[in-house]
């Protein structure tokens, strides 16, 4: 299955954001939940193998939006052990606003899927971007995930990230994810003045001006808190 | 091949590489690293992530460092540093990367004098990242990028294996066995051809940035990082 989606904001004469393109792209689907809100509902099970998922945000100056999602995405293989794609393209303009936090991507056993974010930010933009991984369902050895993050920031590299799951010499290695069965992190524009680590969390003030939230879970529900302590810690919200 | 690669890669050569256990330290510490075969796995993490991508930034740095002056000038240089701190979130390890490349550069500018590392030099007062300096010294004592990328991703492991035998009292021969089990992927890791510099791997290790920050923030500490 291949989808498009897209959302686009804009300032309306009042300088009120209004959503100017919600574009649902099955299984993608799009639904605008408050003024400047959109969640995510998922009308098909997958991603799948072989499906080319892509959704695309366009923030325009001055203008803020949210995304969320109403549920995880779980990650299914598909036939023949086709690789499935999800693709999130966003670019936030001058003084613009976003805040994308969708509940986290689940790799069930036997998935392949690959994640490529690209975040185009204005150098006054603001953001808060949250992923979380989380390597199978309860009691269950995930599948195969390749995610790969870049950040640009007034065209400057922010951040690149990427995480592996389902490789043997990563898996349960001391150096990489350790006995966690979840990863995650919070990218905060704003640079918090120094970095701040807790158990299995960290806040990092990235050499950019913006602070990474890492950190890592045994399940969802711990990785989350985790986030959230880091949140709390670095940038003094949650 | 080329001999100055073992000169680059030998913990003998006097740029302050010794002083650094790459997180093993701290993993050994929390227990994380308690036997051989828990230093195997954190070696095995670690040169799959961090030491892939410290071997595709030397591997560009040696590229720029063998390009003519005019296309390796400032700029440059300080355009490949920012890809290099944008693959580097935790600010201990991205303090221990320019540390280590601020004293392999004045040592080597000592051993292999050239206007390449002056330029990097000049450009990054702050010291320049591990893997750029050590692209730009492989660059100028005549290695390839792909033999700077070794270099690179031999050192990744071989400084923490080192320092584990210390701290843990492992058998040292036990260790070198389980950093030439790991040779052929250092050899892998090394083969990486990088198109260009955003492609170039961005691999995170969240657990070696949770150990940095937490060894910094410790008491009794016999490495640097």
């Amino acid at each position: 299955m291949r989808a498009r989606a897209a959302i686009a904001t804009r300032r309306d004469a009042a300088g009120r954001t209004v959503l100017a393109t919600m574009r649902s792209g099955p299984p993608l689907t799009l639904r605008a939940t408050a003024p400047g809100r959109v969640h995510l509902v998922s009308t098909a099970a997958g991603p799948l193998g072989g499906d080319d998922l892509a959704l695309d945000i366009e923030v325009a100056p001055g203008t803020e939006l949210e995304v969320r999602s109403v549920a995880s995405t779980l990650v299914l293989p598909g036939p023949a052990g086709a690789e499935s794609l999800m693709t999130i393209t966003a670019r936030v303009g001058a003084g613009a606003s976003l805040s994308f936090a969708p509940e986290p991507t689940v790799l069930a056993a036997g998935c392949l899927h690959r994640m490529v974010v690209r975040l185009d930010l204005a150098e006054d933009a603001r953001v808060h971007w949250r992923e979380e991984i989380v390597f199978g369902r309860y009691g269950e050895r995930p599948g195969r995930c390749h995610s790969r993050f870049d950040a640009v920031l007034g065209g400057v590299p922010l951040l690149r990230q990427e995480f592996v799951v389902g490789d043997a010499e990563i898996d349960g290695s001391p150096a990489v994810y350790g006995d966690a069965r979840c990863v995650g992190s919070v990218l905060v524009t704003g640079r918090a003045p120094e970095a701040v680590v807790g158990q299995g969390w960290a806040v990092l003030p990235l050499a950019g001006p913006a602070t990474l939230v890492s950190a890592l879970g045994r399940d969802a529900v711990e990785l989350r808190r985790r986030l959230g302590h880091g949140e709390e810690a670095g940038t003094g919200r949650r | 091949m080329n001999a100055a690669l073992l000169l680059l890669a030998d913990s003998r050569l006097p740029a302050g590489g010794h002083g650094h256990s790459g997180g093993a330290e701290e993993a050994v510490r929390i227990g994380a690293i308690r036997d051989l075969a828990g230093l195997a796995a954190f070696l095995r993490g670690r040169l799959a992530t961090a030491g892939l991508v410290t071997a595709a930034l030397a591997a560009a740095a040696c590229r720029l460092g063998v390009s003519p002056p005019a296309a390796a000038d400032v700029s440059e240089w300080t355009r490949l540093d920012a890809e290099a701190d944008a693959r580097i979130s935790s600010p201990a390890q991205r303090e221990a990367s320019r540390t280590q490349g601020r004293l392999l550069l004045r040592t080597s500018r000592r051993i292999w004098p050239s206007p390449v590392l002056d330029t990097l030099a000049g450009a990054l007062s702050q010291g320049a990242h591990h893997p750029l300096a050590l692209g730009a010294v492989a660059a100028v004592a005549g290695c390839s990028p792909a033999e700077a990328a070794l270099a690179a991703a031999y050192t990744s492991v071989t400084g923490p294996a080192t320092a584990a035998v210390r701290l843990l009292g492992l058998d040292p021969v036990a260790v070198h066995r389980v950093l030439a089990d790991l040779a052929p992927a250092m050899e892998k890791v090394a083969a990486t051809v990088p198109t260009g510099w955003e492609a170039l791997p961005a691999h995170a290790s969240p657990a070696l940035d949770l150990l940095a920050e937490h060894h910094i923030r410790a008491d009794m500490r016999l490495f640097v990082s």
